[in-house]
């Protein structure tokens, strides 16, 4: 019953498929946008487990720059979303067809 | 044997969390699940000696996203039930799947052919912070400052978007005043 990196592997691939269920599925932007932090945050416990099993610290170091830019990723995209909801009044993807895409 | 139990304990929890996440039509059941399945990941970090990466996964995805999120949430209608595009789910699930285990799998590949060398080997006998800072503050000094410019330009940028025009709303104005408002601005680009 020892866990190994291959668990940590797994857990991850299981909470990055659930992420990207959520983007696929999820046309509220804001949902949109925890769908993205969960694969973020699956793509970090890969990083800090490798970096555990091999006694290495660049996977945690990895892991601080993904947070940081999760950060600021959220701060610009918030802005953006609050600005196109007092344009148009809602948020859902398949408005904004402007460019008849 | 503390450990494995700690570690399926999370892993459920994480999964049952993020899961509600991705499948509720409530905006505010999705936050709470997302804030919830955060505070159950830091526990993996703690599990796997990095105490710092924990304390910060607390710290700015609990403390500072989460708390940005809900703030945000006070602009948008968020009471409404979400509308989910109706798509073939076998499709998405299996696509996902298969998307996740390619990346795993990129992670991965290095490790399983076993040439891989720790270029930055945890320090004997220094706690998890000390170690993180020494490698922080000599190796990686200078993404560290890039990331701290880029918080910077974000956290303007978040204020210029967002602090707009904050003492009227858009959508409770009515379409003439919201014409008014437009051909205004447009006189003053063309003049």
């Amino acid at each position: 019953m020892e866990i190994g990196l291959n668990h940590y592997l797994i857990l991850s691939t299981i909470l990055f498929a659930i992420g990207l269920v959520g983007v696929m599925r999820r046309k509220n932007l804001l949902l949109l946008f925890f769908a993205t932090e969960i694969l973020l945050n699956a793509v970090n416990i890969g990083f800090a487990a490798i970096s555990h099993y091999y006694g290495d610290l660049t996977g945690q170091m990895f892991a601080f720059f993904v947070i940081a830019i999760a950060a600021s990723e959220l701060a610009v995209g918030l802005g953006l979303l609050i600005v196109w909801y007092k344009r148009h009044g809602t948020i859902d993807l398949d408005t904004m067809t402007s460019m008849r895409g | 044997m503390f450990e494995a139990i700690a570690f399926y304990l999370f892993a459920f929890l994480t999964i049952a969390m993020f899961f509600i996440t991705v499948t509720t039509s409530q905006a505010l059941y999705a936050l709470t699940a997302l804030a919830a399945g955060m505070i159950f990941i830091s526990a993996f970090f703690f599990i796997l000696g990095a105490d710092f990466l924990g304390a910060v996964q607390i710290i700015v995805y609990t403390g500072a996203v989460m708390a940005l999120y809900a703030f945000g949430m006070m602009f948008f209608d968020t009471t409404r039930e979400v509308k989910e595009k109706e798509g073939n789910k076998f499709i998405i699930v299996g696509l996902s799947t298969l998307a996740a285990v390619m990346v795993v799998a990129i992670f991965a590949a290095p490790i399983v052919s076993n040439n891989i060398t720790a270029l930055y080997p945890v320090i004997e006998g220094a706690g998890n912070t000390q170690t993180v800072g020494l490698v922080l503050f000599t190796k990686y000094l200078v993404p560290f400052e890039v990331a701290a410019v880029m918080l910077l330009v974000a956290m303007v940028a978040g204020i210029v978007l967002a602090g707009k025009k904050m003492d009227l709303s858009l959508t409770l104005m009515s379409a003439e005043d919201i014409t008014a408002i437009e051909d205004e601005k447009n006189k003053k680009v063309l003049s």
